[in-house]
């Protein structure tokens, strides 16, 4: 099937007074249609950058895309005038925000909110848009919607906000969901909820979703694939069993063995140690080197390029080389994978 | 609702009651009788008009007289004036006054508030420096400079104003913009302030995700939201513009308000500093009430919840 997005070498850069913050150093992944990929990470590895410059959403200045292109259906977002990305924004591409309780308009009526895209790109009127706003309304299960329509965003618990924000990012049925990091917010009972909805929908309506998130539990429940980022770079990218049961790069066990864990004999979670890399002046060589255990001389001095695991399943660590020692990953991450193996044929037997 | 300013409405009734009083007692410390020395008047002649006007009663009594009064509606009469009532020499000269205070706080916030939208959305573009420099030179520049420079190119060397005195509209002009160069300046500051920081907020990005225009983020989404800060500033402005300038007033000749309060000061005319003083507060108060009820409007989450 064909890519409805394709991300090519983007590098996103910030000028700074103290000089250009290289956030995403050349960044490559495809969406298709209906699939969910996940990007996963920690804070400040270009996860949400990536995604606002999928949407021309980044602040230039001080914000510019350096290089690279992105293609959503062929055409390239990058070369485009904002005029014409307005036009697919919230149409074609919709996007899904962190925060809810900062999201919406606080002035506003929810339902103009919701409206408002469908009057601009579908040239509905407003009582078609009306209809239209009761109904995603109802899709995201919001009880009352002839009355919630009618009310301000505080009248809203957050829970119910973050539906309302997935309503304005479904109004027109959009080909392409950018989701960033759509549950951090929430507690954990509505988290799943809104996963649900959000399943729901793409079955629906088809639409390939890019989920940002930093929690690796969500990942395991919406993703199809899963691409790891880590200091502005894909380090791992692969189907979400390549990713949880057969890990290749040091940072992916890092990620899943500092996951917690009902089985866990330990007293202390695990951490990785040290922090991310300052992008002004981003590490040369493997930029997670200084973290790893499993560092060899060649990281420090050299970027390992992506090596192909299998034909969905890459990674950019010297380890593949063929040259490069054996190595499994830490006992802990193995006992982890093994745990999580268990935890799903147990799942699947129920 | 109706609830709620019917309260609001005896709040206010209190507080001019105690403003009064503050007012009476305070004035009464003032040095000096209403009687100038100019008046080349007798012991005895003094003595009678004294009596007259009821001044040689203890103050406690002059107080309960005039609060009476008050409650009939009389502010009794001035001294300086030949006996004329204080409420009609007050409607006479607050007319003026307050045409120019209303009609310089409508231009210059209107303006101003352009200014300020402007620079936010060109931020740190040409237009933006030229709208805060506008700002800058209209906040430290005093508006007498400002009146004089109109009056000289638009009254005398263009012609296209009458440079002073008040015999109709046209009069209101030149003193309205040079009484606006402060709200202008004010109003510009807070605006751009304001929407910067609203356009850096997150349902900015919200709406920009959605496809709406630049134009339509900053005026759809945006004003709404930066305008609180902006009214409750608006509020003692647009006291001070119109109960009268002294400075603006004595220029362009305007038979304002400013220059009889300053008068009444300093010839002990008590009357006239009581319904004055008064008059301003009535004004203040009834602004302050008018811009808590604008808040609700503006921003729904201060509206009255009903019950309130």
């Amino acid at each position: 099937m064909e890519n409805l997005l394709e991300v090519n070498n983007l590098h996103v850069s910030f000028d700074t007074y103290g000089g250009e913050v290289k956030a995403v150093r050349g960044v490559d992944f495809s969406v298709k249609k209906g699939e969910t990929l996940a990007i996963v990470g920690e804070s400040g590895s270009g996860k949400s950058v990536t995604t606002k410059a999928l949407m021309g959403l980044i602040p230039q200045p001080p914000g510019r895309i350096k290089e690279g292109e992105i293609l959503f259906e062929g055409k390239d977002l990058t070369k485009m005038k904002d005029k014409e990305l307005a036009n697919i924004r919230g149409k074609d591409i919709a996007m899904i925000f962190q925060d809810p309780m900062t999201s919406l308009n606080p002035t506003m009526k929810v339902g103009n909110q919701i409206m408002e895209g469908l009057i601009k790109h579908q040239k509905k009127s407003k009582s078609e848009a009306r209809e239209r706003a009761l109904e995603l309304l109802k899709l995201v299960g919001i009880p009352n919607p002839e009355q919630r329509i009618k009310q301000y965003p505080h009248q809203f618990s957050g829970g119910m906000r973050q539906r309302v924000v997935i309503a304005i990012a479904l109004a027109c049925n959009p080909k392409l969901l950018l989701a960033d990091e759509p549950t951090t917010a929430l507690d954990v009972t509505i988290q799943a909820q809104i996963l649900e909805v959000m399943k729901d929908i793409q079955k629906e309506m088809d639409s390939g979703i890019v989920f940002i998130t930093h929690d690796l539990g969500v990942v395991a429940n919406v993703a199809d694939r899963v691409a790891v980022m880590y200091a502005g770079k894909i380090v791992e990218i692969g189907k979400v069993d390549d990713i949880f049961y057969n890990p290749k790069h040091p940072y992916t066990w890092g990620l899943l063995g500092s996951m917690p864990s009902l089985e866990s004999t330990e007293d202390e979670l695990y951490a990785i140690p040290g922090s991310p890399p300052d992008l002004l002046n981003p590490p040369k060589g493997d930029a997670f080197a200084p973290r790893s255990d499993h560092a060899m001389k060649i990281d420090f001095e050299q970027e390992p390029p992506m090596f192909k695991v299998s034909d969905d399943h890459y990674a950019a660590t010297w380890l593949l080389h063929e040259h490069a020692p054996h190595t499994e990953p830490p006992k802990s991450v193995q006992d982890r994978m093994k745990g999580m193996a268990r935890e799903r044929s147990e799942g699947d037997k129920v | 609702m109706v609830r709620y300013i019917l309260e609001r409405l005896v709040y206010m009734f209190i507080t001019l009651l105690l403003i009064a009083t503050l007012t009476f007692f305070l004035m009464k410390l003032l040095p000096g009788t209403p009687l100038s020395a100019a008046d080349k008047l007798s012991e005895e002649q003094q003595a009678i008009v004294l009596e007259k006007y009821g001044l040689n009663d203890p103050v406690p009594v002059q107080y309960f007289n005039y609060i009476t009064g008050l409650f009939q509606g009389d502010l009794g009469l001035s001294f300086q004036f030949d006996n004329r009532e204080v409420s009609t020499i007050l409607l006479e000269r607050m007319g003026p006054s307050m045409t120019l205070g209303a009609q310089a706080l409508l231009f210059g916030t209107i303006i101003g508030m352009l200014l300020g939208l402007i620079a936010a959305i060109y931020h740190n573009g040409f237009l933006d420096y030229g709208s805060t420099f506008i700002a800058v030179v209209g906040k430290s520049i005093p508006s007498f400079v400002f009146a004089g420079i109109l009056q000289f190119y638009l009254g005398v060397q263009w012609g296209l104003f009458p440079v002073a005195l008040w015999e109709g509209w046209e009069y209101t002009v030149l003193p309205t913009i040079a009484l606006a160069i402060f709200p202008i300046a004010i109003a510009a500051r807070y605006m751009r302030t304001e929407m910067l920081e609203v356009l850096g907020s997150d349902f900015i990005t919200t709406a920009r995700a959605k496809g709406v225009n630049r134009f339509g983020v900053v005026f759809k989404h945006g004003l709404r939201n930066a305008l609180i800060p902006l009214v409750t500033i608006i509020g003692p402005l647009a006291v001070s513009l119109m109960t009268g300038t002294l400075v603006i007033e004595n220029i362009f000749s305007v038979p304002g308000i400013g220059e009889q309060f300053v008068k009444s000061i300093n010839t002990n005319d008590y009357p006239i500093i009581m319904g004055t003083t008064l008059f301003f507060s009535f004004l203040f108060i009834l602004i302050i009430l008018i811009i808590d009820l604008l808040y609700g409007l503006i921003d729904p989450r201060i509206r009255l919840t009903e019950g309130d």
